[in-house]
């Protein structure tokens, strides 16, 4: 089973009194245990394809299945219910909490499924030892280099242990080096955790590591690339 | 890591603002707490005076109250002791007394006709030990300005005066009256002595008690019949009533030389029996069961039951008043506290409107982030609070031993002003609900406003 689906979708937004569509009949879908690069110029609907699959956005038309679940019938809470439980969320500008340490960012969305203590800790102390940074757990993120954060923001995306991780532009605001050790991190910690990345991305490492690539101009998907065997694995 | 530590976390963010927002809580709350402790120490001050001298309830001849009062003797209670007997002894009502004690209240004329001077007066019959023991009654441990009658174990004809009517009988030097200035009698017409008529009855009263000092006055008041009486009395003390138009006309004498003066040798009756209680609150059921007694014992005489604020109706108005201006203030310093706090909310949800989207995105929901941000606000208000009562009760306390006094309108001398925040649990308790539940209305706006942010755009945000 696809972790993700996309059938017929159509995303418009309205802008004063005209419509902008930003999607159109878009037809995918996201293998499991796959690297997936959304590549395309700017304006070209990467982000608003992401935030759609992210189930941060709604549709216009068209249906969408993300482990199977058709996310467009659902409410505000069970969306939100749903994206806590299976669903982790990478930011180009990695977006963690600035009051909380590091332990605490990785730990919140634990909270939100209602984990117990116990369980939570040994978690969250294997992912920071999993990102390498167990000596940073009680940093807060002012404390953290860039890399530093964006390593706390994949361990908080996989916290959950979800089947599908939403990155957007991971590295855009990173030097090529700490670009590259953070691919590699994303990699690792793909095929450890048996989780499907998808990304919108222009950065060609991140685009050279992808096991398939989908190409968007227009809102239109032009092509899509499987460039690997696919990887099958319970969703 | 609850919601409760977050929004702590996100209150010590930015300091400044989060001082700034208590400062102004901090201030309105002390206002109101020292102004609602002004207007307790007037209302409960004016209630307990009352109280002592009055009593909670009082049983009077219907009709008494509204038409009487210039007439007392066609409005007695007759058989009188038969009743304060069967209040004081009835089982429901008896946990509830301090005191009940019959009184009698009449107009006369006051004279020192050795001076050439006279002067009308309210006087009071009263049965001297009960009402010393009723001055005792502070149930809000107030300071009591009640000053006992000198009376007990003297003669019948011993009497206290008020000072304005030891003024205007010019016994301020016979009776060492402190701060009491004489003027010069204006004479009126040729005479200065008595007339003839009351000269006579005078004299006759004299016959029956040899004068021996020079406090001595008369008074002269209408039988139950309609004839005048005249009774000679020794002044023993003058006392300060405190507020000028009673001590201008105030008398109090003994209550078998007040029903003498009325009633002679008939049937003494009274114009009112007073009732005490224990407290306040009881008022409701004291009555309830009064009704109930007079109702069913004592059927047979028109009698009606009547209390504090009834037969005191400036406490009434003394206390709307206070109480509008204690409403109009908290109002005032409430719609302060609520757009000085919604002010800084709004600005929080748009300082963090990328991390209510993130929060949002990785799962949180709507409710979450509305719980949070009015967790902040009632951090805030539960701070401000805790804050607000503290100065509050150190500016008190600072007011009440400064010895600051002040003279109420009308009154003839100066009372201290005291804050009473401690003593006053309704208004503390009061105070700190209203502004917490200020500061949950003026967080829930901008609380709201957060939790519908649409993730996408909020995500956007710059």
């Amino acid at each position: 089973m696809y972790p993700v689906v996309l059938k017929q979708v159509g995303k418009t937004y309205h802008l004063d009194s005209v419509d902008v569509p930003a999607l159109i009949d878009i037809n995918l879908e996201i293998r499991s245990n796959c690297f997936t690069v959304i590549s395309g110029p700017s304006g070209s609907g990467k982000t608003t394809l992401l935030n759609l699959i992210g189930c941060i956005d709604r549709a216009n038309q068209g249906e969408i299945l993300i482990a199977g679940k058709e996310v467009q019938k659902m409410s505000n809470d069970a969306l939100s219910d749903f994206r806590a439980r299976h669903l982790g969320f990478i930011f180009q500008n990695f977006n963690l909490l600035p009051v909380l340490s590091a332990y605490e960012n990785i730990e919140y969305p634990l909270l939100l499924t209602q984990m117990p203590a116990a369980g939570r800790k040994q978690r969250v102390l294997a992912l920071l030892d999993a990102v390498g940074l167990s000596d940073r757990a009680q940093n807060r993120p002012g404390q953290l280099s860039g890399g530093q954060r964006q390593r706390v923001a994949i361990a908080r995306a996989l916290a959950t242990e979800p089947k599908l991780v939403l990155a957007d532009e991971p590295t855009a605001n990173l030097d090529s080096h700490t670009g590259a050790a953070i691919i590699a991190l994303m990699r690792k910690m793909q095929r450890e955790h048996h989780v499907s990345f998808v990304f919108s991305s222009h950065d060609p490492q991140v685009q050279a590591e992808a096991d398939d690539a989908v190409f968007i101009r227009d809102g239109r998907i032009t092509g899509v690339e499987r460039r690997t065997e696919s990887v099958e694995a319970a969703v | 890591m609850k919601t409760l530590s977050l929004a702590l976390r996100n209150l010590l963010r930015n300091r400044r603002r989060s001082l700034t927002t208590l400062l102004a809580m901090t201030i309105g709350l002390v206002a109101i707490l020292i102004f609602g402790g002004y207007k307790a120490n007037i209302t409960y001050g004016t209630e307990t005076g009352f109280v002592q001298a009055y009593g909670h309830l009082q049983i009077q001849h219907k009709d008494y109250f509204i038409e009487g009062g210039d007439n007392p003797t066609a409005y007695g209670i007759a058989g009188y002791q038969r009743i304060v007997d069967a209040v004081k002894h009835d089982p429901v009502l008896a946990p509830m007394l301090t005191m009940v004690t019959p009184t009698l209240q009449l107009g006369g004329l006051a004279g020192n006709f050795s001076a050439g001077v006279s002067r009308s007066v309210m006087a009071s019959g009263v049965v001297v030990e009960d009402y010393n023991q009723m001055l005792l009654w502070n149930d809000y441990q107030l300071k009591s300005y009640a000053q006992p009658l000198p009376l007990v174990g003297s003669s019948l004809e011993a009497v206290v005066i008020g000072t304005g009517v030891a003024r205007k009988l010019k016994l301020c030097n016979a009776l060492k009256v402190p701060n009491c200035t004489q003027t010069a009698t204006v004479v009126v017409g040729e005479g200065r002595s008595a007339p003839d008529d009351i000269a006579a009855l005078s004299a006759l009263e004299k016959s029956d008690a040899p004068r021996q000092d020079e406090n001595r006055i008369e008074m002269l008041a209408a039988t139950a019949h309609g004839a005048p009486n005249v009774a000679s009395l020794s002044v023993v003390k003058a006392k300060n009533m405190g507020y000028k138009a009673v001590d201008d006309m105030y008398l109090a004498m003994h209550l078998a030389q007040a029903q003498k003066l009325i009633y002679g040798s008939d049937q003494p009756q009274v114009t009112a029996i007073e009732i005490q209680l224990r407290h306040t609150s009881q008022i409701p059921a004291a009555r309830e069961r009064l009704t109930q007694l007079l109702a069913t014992e004592f059927k047979d005489q028109p009698l009606e039951i009547l209390d504090f604020r009834t037969l005191n109706p400036m406490f009434g108005q003394t206390e709307q008043f206070m109480n509008s201006m204690f409403g109009f203030i908290s109002i005032l310093i409430g719609v302060i506290v609520l757009f000085t706090i919604s002010n800084t909310m709004s600005t929080a949800v748009v300082e963090r409107t990328v991390e209510i989207g993130t929060l949002r995105a990785i799962g949180l929901r709507r409710s979450g982030i509305r719980r949070l941000f009015v967790c902040e606000g009632v951090l805030l208000g539960l701070i401000g609070s805790a804050l607000g009562v503290l100065c509050a009760l150190f500016i008190a306390y600072l007011i009440n031993h400064s010895g600051l006094s002040w003279t109420p309108p009308g009154y003839s001398y100066a009372y201290l002003i005291l804050i009473l925040v401690w003593q006053d649990p309704h208004l503390l308790v009061g105070s700190v609900i209203g502004l917490i539940l200020v500061t949950i209305v003026s967080a829930g706006m901008p609380a709201n406003r957060a939790s519908n942010l649409i993730i996408v755009d909020a995500l956007r945000h710059v």
